[in-house]
């Protein structure tokens, strides 16, 4: 009998979905059918059985084809590389679990690299306008149950968190929201009239890149000022009569996405985003979230905050201390100013997502590609190592795009010999623990803190 | 006569290009997804093109060529849409204003008419732009 595996989270948006139902073969080895899922995360379910996929690591060869390698060869090229290079750069994070991203922590302290996540060239700037302003956020839980008016700011949860809106921000009914729908005031702000914009009761089709213009608008209609007739292509009144739809509201709920951090202004148009959702709570309760991308980009930022104080575009070459500073730290300028001298690419395809200008650079010295999956970093790696693919054939935390820790199922066992991201940057770790002749502690305090805390998985 | 008209290009998400990625970014669903430039039927005619014809789209940072398409979700005049991916990467600046973030929305393109021009696959283009194509033109 097929086995009907329920509460099972997905591993693409941030959205992490975590009611998904999965129905696998007898034998626990293949994926029937999937139940909730959007068309992506269906996609992804029924990739992983794909015979397209490598299952072995594979080694450049000097006439540029591919050579398959054992996992322990791979393992010692990685390790030597990381450690002759002066400045790796490793990079990535969109689609692994905290385990794994807490073991290349360790393996980038260990090399002196440069750590950094896709936030790098995402919501990066979100991060930088937190830091300056804070971040009143809340639960996608409490938006849920309290939201009744909802701005989307420069995103398109349509397209990009597809099952956002019915399982969050518009139709679900919540404690307080018993109308779903009816009960919501949804406003978007954005430059093309998307399918989110089409859900909208008010759409702003603000002129591009003028976002903090019509930040500031709002602001000054929220404190009784004047503004002139139109700003950012947006007549006054209909600024005036969305600003005043947020202010009646119970609880007003912004997410903002890309279209705030990609523009000019990036940090800035999210800094005035944080202070426009302060001057709403003069009069009601308002909150904000970043759109974040990824099932588990939330993730980096956790993990890494804890172990070593920052959440991205961290520079451990210095041995001593971490050391933050975007700009100067940040994946895309290192390799613009050819600061790094090795590559690794976790989880990620910097090859398709990288402004090629920047892949150009990097791939003037060692590439490393630790993915699932053939992709277009693979294709230009020196080496690439295949994984086993988190939310499907591995278990592990997760973060959501509100900063809530989910814990993701396996649904499948994952192909014979092929290890999760967390077991091979373990045994990367301890082969440059031998390498150098030092001492795998960190090795060593993570099995003793297993054996102590009886976990279940 | 070559028309030439300068628009603002952004690089944004779309459902069909994360589907096509899911499935792999060398199977002609991706190349299909994300291959496109949405435009506003005005600035076709002031290009003098019809809707699915091959233009090159052309930035400080660099050249590719895609296919006009008419909006999926509706663009105003004056703006131009490619999808994230790798043929938007192609012109997409890697200026980040000292934030880490590059300019994927809001820069300056040419576009004009490349009937001629063939669309390279998402391989050609990734693997050419390192040195590493061998298949060919």
């Amino acid at each position: 009998m097929p086995k009907l595996i329920t509460q099972v989270g997905c591993p693409y948006c941030g959205s992490s979905c975590d009611d998904l139902e999965v129905l696998v073969s007898d034998d626990g080895k293949k994926i029937l059918e999937t139940h909730n899922a959007c068309v992506i995360g269906n996609e992804i379910f029924h990739h992983v059985s794909s015979p397209s996929r490598p299952k072995k690591p594979r080694m450049r060869q000097p006439d540029g084809t591919m050579k398959e390698i054992s996992y322990d060869e791979a393992v010692d090229f990685t390790a030597k590389t990381l450690l002759k290079s002066k400045k790796p750069l490793i990079y990535g994070f969109g689609s692994t679990n905290c385990e794994g991203m807490s073991a290349v922590a360790r393996v980038a302290e260990k090399a002196g690299a440069v750590l950094d996540n896709c936030a790098s060239i995402c919501h990066g700037p979100s991060f930088l306008a937190i830091f300056d302003n804070g971040y009143p956020s809340c639960t996608l839980g409490e938006v849920k149950n309290r939201a009744d008016v909802v701005v989307f700011w420069g995103c398109n949860p349509m397209h990009a968190h597809p099952r956002h809106t019915s399982r969050y921000s518009i139709f679900p009914r919540g404690f307080f929201t018993t109308k779903g729908q009816m009960q919501r005031t949804i406003i978007c702000v954005d430059p093309r009239e998307t399918d989110t914009a089409k859900l909208a009761d008010m759409h702003l089709m603000i002129k591009q890149g003028h976002d903090y213009d019509l930040f500031d608008a709002f602001r000054t209609v929220l404190r009784g000022h004047p503004i002139p007739e139109e700003v950012a292509g947006i007549k006054r009144e209909k600024i005036e009569e969305a600003a005043e739809a947020m202010k009646k509201a119970r609880f007003c709920m912004i997410f903002f996405g890309m279209g705030c951090c990609h523009t000019d202004g990036r940090n800035h148009n999210i800094d005035i985003a944080i202070s426009t959702t302060r001057d709403l709570n003069t009069y009601t309760k308002a909150s904000i979230m970043a759109m974040r991308g990824h099932y588990n980009i939330a993730g980096p930022g956790q993990v890494w905050s804890w172990q070593f104080g920052f959440p991205y575009c961290l520079d451990l070459s210095k041995g001593t201390h971490a050391h933050m500073n975007p700009g100067e730290t940040s994946s895309i300028d290192l390799a613009m100013r050819d600061e790094v001298d090795c590559f690794v690419n976790v989880g990620t395809d910097a090859g398709a997502h990288f402004p090629i200008a920047a892949i150009k650079h990097l791939k003037k010295h060692p590439f490393i590609t630790v993915d699932p999956n053939i992709c277009m970093a693979s294709e230009i790696s020196d080496l690439h190592i295949p994984v086993r693919v988190v939310g499907v054939e591995e278990p592990g935390v997760v973060y959501r795009m509100d900063n809530v820790p989910i814990q993701f199922k396996k649904v499948i066992d994952g192909p014979e010999g092929v290890p999760s991201d967390e077991e091979l940057f373990d045994m990367v770790y301890k082969r440059m623990c031998e390498l150098t002749q030092t001492e795998p502690f960190w090795i060593l305090a993570k099995g003793h803190a297993q054996a102590s805390t009886p976990t279940e998985h | 006569m070559t028309n030439k008209i300068s628009l603002n290009m952004i690089t944004q998400r779309a459902i069909e290009e994360g589907q096509a990625m899911e499935k792999g970014k060398t199977t002609p669903q991706y190349f299909e997804a994300c291959s496109v430039c949405e435009m506003n039927p005005e600035d076709m005619k002031k290009l003098g093109i019809w809707r699915n014809t091959n233009v090159r789209v052309t930035s400080e940072a660099g050249s590719v060529v895609v296919k006009a398409i008419e909006p999926t979700q509706f663009v105003p005049p004056g703006l131009a849409h490619i999808r994230q991916g790798v043929w938007a990467n192609q012109v997409v600046p890697p200026r980040t204003q000292s934030t880490g973030t590059p300019q994927y929305s809001g820069f300056p393109v040419t576009i004009e008419p490349a009937m001629n021009e063939k669309i390279k696959s998402a391989l050609e283009l990734v693997q050419g732009s390192v040195g590493m194509w061998k298949g060919g033109n």
